[in-house]
């Protein structure tokens, strides 16, 4: 059978599954729709959470950024799982004594302010929506590669699909999907690492293999040794060094930890469990479903960036395998004969340059560079397709609940009825997936750039609000606010200068410290600190009642 | 709960987050950043010790990080008898003494 009908097979099949548990698990309440009812097991809601969380850039990018980044690319790999211990240690179980159903209902109700609800409603729906276009997108460019169906018409799809199951069951039907959703993404991963670590290195686990000795027929001698080497003679650097500065890694990574933590879609995961303690053992399965994808990426990198040089390098252009062509046409492979030697130097020098690769190439392309099975490349669709769609969806919620929920019942219409606010909910669900497939087919230039400022903001903006709402007491309203505000307003400002106003000046000698834009979400948090705890010195301690509400989410249980 | 019972549960609480936060930072920011240049001297298999901390240890000492804090809180709230399942069984098995 051909690729193309193996894609159709299991897109048809994996779809058939969501809407089947879509059916299977309609929403009935607010309850229902805000939190899945309440009742989630934490196995279940770890693995919600893991396919919520990795969305279709980890699937698709991550590994190829990697390859690309060599070592340096640690901050992606330890910043979007070392997030997951603060959110473990810090937020999770005292959000979940909290009780309510968002991130906006804690800030507001904690800092006794309708204005400091609004922002963080608007820092939620703008945080929520720059990352569903990104899934959208995505969705986008797997049926149109995969497919050869148009981008729109893919998105199209790929829309329907997820309105279906968000509008109909809310969170109860995400939460179900997510779990089927994480299965496919995470064996359509797997299964050509382990085809190909066994192929280069007889070692069936991808985490050992790229630590192993190649196969006789791959020259022998560790792997990463070879990678380094021939990183080293094409020009590339050596790929087990760092080539940032020391700072930036560290300002970077840090960055994505206290993103990770901050972002709405994934705080709202740990409001659907049972209890405190649940909600603590399901970010540990949490973390355990994350770290599966996340220390085979490595791998995946190692051994596709070794298989590329070793393929492409100083190859005659007209023997190169069909792959190549394939690629070719979509555009992620370029190749210029700069030299009209008919032959392929893949050097770092970009003066005698001859190839371009797409990033995206190693994780899609990788099966076939490796000549696996057609069933094998065919998977990687419908994983990359589960992974964009589990990821906007619980994006979508967000942006339903924070409507529906934090702006209508909560602020403008208090007095709507249970029946009306959900209606409300599906409404704002389905206006969102409207325009996140607009911006999917019409994606703005911007989309990459403006992925550093989700980050960067819900790290300058919610984390330190949250954290210190549970652990400082006498933190008030007028600290979180002026807090929040200089956070977002400094990450902002960096973001845009370095990204939009000057891009020309971003290089490591005009960045404040040597920090990247994509690091400065770090600054931004310390500065949040910094003024709220300054702030909150010379104002009054908040009301005896607020005060009670930090007691009693500091003890799990119904006590107090 | 008294006061004084639920001060000393947070301040328990706090010593283990704060702990297990000190050690997150160091597998995490130390060997697999700060001290990456050092540890690459050393190598296990094909790795070189600071390229594996950063890229796969780092990750597998997050997961460890996270059940330790469950199961030492686990122990706290027995402790101070703040573990909702059994702390619920032993209410509704005192209320069925009181009935029969």
């Amino acid at each position: 059978m051909s690729v193309q009908i193996w894609t159709y097979l299991f897109i048809f099949l994996s779809f058939g599954l969501y809407i089947a548990i879509a059916l299977w698990s309609k929403a009935g309440s607010t309850h229902d729709f805000y939190v899945a009812g309440g009742g989630v097991k934490p196995v279940v809601n770890g693995m919600a959470t893991a396919a919520d969380w990795m969305s279709a850039a980890s699937f698709i990018s991550m590994a190829g950024l990697i390859s690309f980044l060599g070592r340096d690319g640690t901050y992606y790999l330890m910043g979007w799982t070392g997030g997951y211990v603060l959110l473990a240690l810090l937020l999770a179980p005292y959000l979940r004594k909290f009780g309510k159903f968002t991130v906006p209902a804690f800030i507001g109700d904690r800092y006794y302010s309708q204005s400091a609800r609004l922002a963080a409603v608007f820092c939620a729906i703008v945080v929520s929506f720059v990352y569903v276009c990104g899934q959208m997108q995505g969705a986008g460019i797997v049926f149109s590669r995969f497919l050869e169906v148009d981008i729109t018409t893919g998105v199209i799809i790929g829309m329907a699909i997820v309105f279906f199951y968000a509008v109909l069951g809310g969170m109860k039907g995400i939460t179900y999907t997510q779990v089927a959703q994480y299965c496919v993404l995470i064996f359509a991963y797997m299964v050509p690492a382990v085809f190909i670590s066994l192929m280069m290195t007889g070692n069936p686990v991808p985490q050992l293999g790229f630590g192993s000795e190649l196969t006789p027929e791959y020259g022998g001698g560790y792997l990463l040794d070879r990678l380094d080497g021939l990183s080293e003679t094409l020009g590339f650097g050596t790929y087990t060094a760092g080539q940032k500065s020391t700072q930036d890694v560290f300002f970077i990574t840090a960055a994505l930890m206290f993103g990770t933590a901050g972002l709405p879609h994934v705080i709202i995961r740990f409001f659907t469990v049972p209890s405190v303690r649940a909600a603590r053992v399901s970010a540990g399965y949490a973390l355990v479903f994350i770290a599966v994808l996340y220390t085979t990426a490595p791998a995946i990198a190692a051994f596709s960036k070794t298989n590329l040089m070793n393929t492409v390098n100083n190859a005659e252009y007209t023997a190169m395998p069909g792959w190549f062509t394939t690629w070719e046409r979509t555009g992620l492979i370029a190749f210029n004969d700069k030299n009209s030697d008919g032959r392929i130097q893949y050097v770092g020098d970009a003066a005698t340059n001859e190839l371009t690769v797409n990033r995206d190439i190693m994780v899609l392309a990788n099966p076939e560079i490796a000549r696996l099975p057609n069933w094998v490349v065919a998977l990687v669709a419908a994983g990359a397709l589960a992974a964009a769609l589990s990821t906007a969806a619980g994006l979508l919620l967000v942006i339903s609940t924070s409507i529906s929920h934090d702006l209508l019942k909560r602020s403008l219409a208090p007095h709507i009825t249970e029946k009306q606010e959900l209606t409300y909910a599906r409404i704002a669900i389905f206006v969102a997936v409207l325009i996140a497939g607009y911006f999917g087919i019409n994606p703005p230039g911007f989309v990459a750039e403006v992925v550093a400022f989700a980050f960067g903001l819900a790290a300058a903006s919610f984390f330190p609000a949250i954290v210190l709402g549970i652990f400082y007491t006498r933190m008030n309203r007028q600290g979180a606010v002026a807090g929040m505000l200089s956070g977002f307003t400094f990450t902002a400002a960096y973001i845009i200068y370095f990204k939009f106003i000057s891009p020309e000046l971003s290089t490591a000698q005009h960045w404040w410290f040597g920090i990247s834009p994509e690091g400065i979400g770090t600054m931004g948090t310390l500065v949040n600190l910094a003024v709220a705890l300054l702030v909150c010195r010379f104002t009054p301690a908040p009301p005896q009642d607020v005060q009670e509400i930090v007691h009693n989410i500091r003890l799990p249980g119904e006590h107090v | 709960m008294s006061n004084t019972h639920a001060l000393s549960y947070w301040k328990a609480n706090l010593r283990i987050v704060g702990t297990l936060l000190c050690i997150w930072f160091i597998i995490s920011f130390g060997c697999g950043i700060l001290l990456a240049d050092y540890l690459d001297n050393f190598r296990i298999g094909g790795f070189k010790l600071g390229f594996w901390m950063a890229q796969q240890g780092s990750i597998y000492g997050f997961v460890v990080l996270i059940f330790v804090y469950i199961w030492q809180m686990d122990r706290l709230d027995r402790k101070y008898q703040l573990d909702q399942e059994n702390h619920a069984k032993a209410e509704k098995d005192a209320a069925q003494e009181v009935r029969s």
